[in-house]
């Protein structure tokens, strides 16, 4: 036992060097084709990423007494303007201003800033409106697959219209019909109730600041997105839903019905569990697109009324647009990553979407 | 890609099965006819607002064919959208170029490092493709920051950066030359070479014209161009046309490209002479994806950019909108989202068939 045979070592000894060989053989062609994409990548993406995080422990873009402070230290001619200091290390003062509404920090924003207020918003508008869009899909999905409906087609393409226009487009285009004078709902409205005796209602969708829903700390506005978003979102998932249906087999519902079941259990029992493999990932999806849907909340409300009404995003372009606090904006936009990696891993596991493909 | 054609093929032999009762048949198109009408509500009333000839600011009441329907505002709109001295030639000049550029850009960049993780398997695989869907999941607003204050520090000469670009764009073009030329000549070029050519010759072309367009300053800040944003918004499109791209070639079947390996092809071979004409529709949904995004980009370039020659169309919406609509009428609000919509929306309709298989694909494979 003492002398230990070379032969049955020297394996275990090279190992080490072989499998690195072997890596390295494995990585060779594949850092060919990756290569572009990485060196890009690192130089716009992921060093700015690194920048930020130092950026949110400092004052970086702080407005001084002096003057503006600028951002760089190269003026026109090469110089370093006057009014230049390089940013200071804060440590967690960004972070802790924002989480604990420092007074101070607040008054700065114009009074209207409340971090968890938000936070609690933009999840609540998040699962607010991917529950109507997964609810209405299946839904319109389930009536357009109804065998002998007339004009299926038709409607198929009528129904892909709100998909098909710009984000940007549909969130103005919905703002103007919002308008308090001069939006076409207002008009609708008016145009149902005038004939039965009632006054001309001029709703102030977006300033108005008392809640429709007493009880429900909900600001009219939030209810004129729903409805907006609600429009733009649910068409994505009628599509899954009905790509989901077409692949249940017809023989399930025939045994179904023989042994007595009638549609709505039909509809519980068979169509809603073979479905949810198909909705689960996309409504991960439709979570992390509405979590930042900037466009709607941006265009629509502005955040208003008095600020009920931002989410994350739309908040941290605001703090640079607006208020140039860019080292708050950095350890702003740390906090989104934070709450967006816990969604992020959840999705990544349901939908298993980086394991590695095996056919 | 067989995954996508079928429901299509399915629903149209379906169609003729059991018949409705007709009060059945009545219900459904009564619910069929009002989700209709509710989808078609926003379309018909900016369609017949930009119809509009008279000019009004705001209009005052519903009609579908207001009277002495016309094409006026469209005329006014393509003259001078808004405030600023722009025609909408110039305006949709800057978003096609910015649209295009970082779509052909991020693609060009982007499908072979897809085709890399989509078929090799290698240390560290699993670790950049999670730190790449990471970045898409992160929304580019979040990354505003940074970026304006590392391009802001970017300030170059402006002769400097003229020569610089007009000689990237004739190495760039020279090089595509170079690569597609040879191929067209023999006869034997595919799909591939065709889009890389057109590609590398679109963004040389663009770079060279940039570089001769006269100055506007002294100092050119990078922060301040549609370079600029460009490179502001690449960081974001690449990851997602990586992304997007490996999805759609992980529905390929390997079996064509392993009888390709068995004959002898080498790995380059197979990415240009298979993979790549195969992936031909998944190149034009990606393209088309990038160029939407870039075509509606709207906060980088409005926190980036301060010369009205270099807005975008998305920046003037905004402008006609809200607060900042001031008197423009809403005639020409209206007809300005129809034509910033018409070229997305029509080759979205074309391409709609496989946008919406990728778009499920990333989903139901779990």
């Amino acid at each position: 036992m003492a002398t230990t045979n070379p032969e049955l070592v020297s394996p275990v000894a090279r190992a080490p060097r072989s499998a690195l060989r072997e890596g390295w053989k494995q990585l060779r062609t594949p850092l060919v084709y990756l290569l572009p994409a990485l060196v890009i990548m690192m130089i716009v993406t992921f060093y700015p990423l690194a920048f930020q995080v130092w950026m949110s422990f400092t004052d970086y873009g702080v407005i001084k007494e002096e003057g503006k402070q600028t951002l760089n230290p190269f003026g026109p001619g090469g110089t370093t303007p006057p009014n230049y200091r390089p940013a200071q290390f804060v440590g967690f003062k960004n972070y802790l201003d924002i989480i604990t509404n420092n007074p101070q920090f607040v008054a700065r924003l114009g009074g209207n800033f409340d971090f968890w207020r938000l936070l609690t918003f933009n999840l609540w508008w998040t699962f607010s409106n991917v529950g109507f869009h997964v609810a209405l899909g299946i839904i319109i999905a389930v009536l357009l697959n109804v065998e002998g409906l007339w004009g299926r087609k038709i409607y198929r393409a009528i129904y892909i219209l709100p998909m098909v226009l710009p984000n940007i487009v549909v969130a103005t285009v919905w703002r103007n019909m919002f308008d308090d004078q001069y939006g076409s709902i207002n008009q609708l409205i008016n145009l149902f109730i005038t004939p039965f005796g009632f006054d001309p209602v001029q709703i102030r969708w977006f300033n108005q600041i008392q809640d429709p829903i007493p009880g429900i700390g909900l600001p009219l506005s939030y209810y004129a997105m729903l409805i907006a978003n609600i429009w733009l979102g649910w068409p994505f998932m009628t599509i899954v839903a009905t790509g989901a249906l077409q692949s249940i087999p017809k023989e399930m519902y025939e045994a179904a019905s023989i042994d007595g079941a009638t549609g709505m259990q039909q509809f519980w029992r068979i169509t809603l569990p073979l479905l949810r493999p198909a909705m689960v990932p996309a409504a991960m999806v439709g979570i992390v697109t509405t979590f930042n849907l900037f466009h709607v909340i941006y265009f629509m409300s502005g955040g208003g009324p008095l600020g009920r009404t931002e989410i994350m995003v739309t908040q941290a372009f605001k703090l640079i647009n607006v208020n140039q606090l860019y080292g708050v904006a950095a350890a702003f936009s740390v906090i989104i990553a934070l709450v967006l990696i816990p969604i992020f891993l959840i999705t990544n596991k349901i939908s298993r979407a980086t394991e590695s493909y095996d056919v | 890609m067989s995954s996508v054609t079928a429901p299509s093929r399915r629903a149209g032999s379906t169609a003729a099965g059991r018949r409705l009762k007709w009060w059945q048949q009545l219900v459904l198109q009564a619910i069929c006819l009002f989700i209709a009408a509710t989808v078609l509500f926003p379309v018909l009333w900016i369609v017949s607002m930009s119809l509009d000839p008279r000019n009004i600011s705001r209009p005052t009441e519903l009609n579908l064919i207001p009277p002495g329907a016309s094409l006026q505002a469209y005329l006014q709109v393509l003259d001078r959208p808004t405030a600023n001295p722009v025609t909408f030639t110039e305006l949709a000049f800057n978003s096609l170029r910015l649209a295009g550029g970082v779509s052909a850009f991020s693609l060009l960049i982007g499908v072979s490092a897809a085709y890399a993780f989509s078929r090799f398997k290698f240390p560290g695989r699993q670790f950049m493709m999670i730190a790449v869907l990471a970045i898409t999941v992160l929304p580019s607003v979040a990354t505003i920051a940074p970026l304006f204050a590392l391009l802001n520090s970017i300030r170059i000469s402006s002769a400097i950066m003229s020569i610089v670009l007009t000689l990237a764009g004739l190495m760039l073009l020279g090089l595509t030359i170079f690569a597609v030329a040879p191929a067209i000549r023999l006869g034997s070029a595919g799909p591939g070479n065709y889009f890389f050519g057109a590609v590398g010759l679109a963004i040389s072309l663009g770079l060279i014209y940039s570089g001769l367009s006269p100055a506007r300053s002294d100092v050119f800040i990078l922060r301040n161009s549609l370079l600029g944003v460009g490179i502001a918004m690449v960081s974001g499109a690449l990851p997602f046309a990586i992304w997007n791209l490996k999805g759609y070639l992980d529905t390929i079947p390997k079996e064509l490209e392993e009888a390709a390996i068995i004959d002898g092809a080498s790995p380059s071979q197979v990415f240009f002479q298979i993979v790549l004409p195969l992936s031909t529709p998944a190149l034009a949904v990606t393209g088309f994806l990038g160029f939407t995004g870039g075509w509606t980009e709207f906060f980088l370039s409005w926190q980036f950019l301060t010369d009205p020659k270099d807005f975008t169309l998305a920046m003037s919406l905004y402008n006609m909108t809200g607060q900042y609509a001031g008197q423009i009428p809403w005639s020409r609000f209206a007809a300005f989202s129809i034509l910033l919509s018409l070229p997305v929306a029509i080759v979205y309709l074309l391409l709609q068939r496989y946008i919406i298989g990728g778009l499920t694909l990333g989903g139901v494979k779990g």
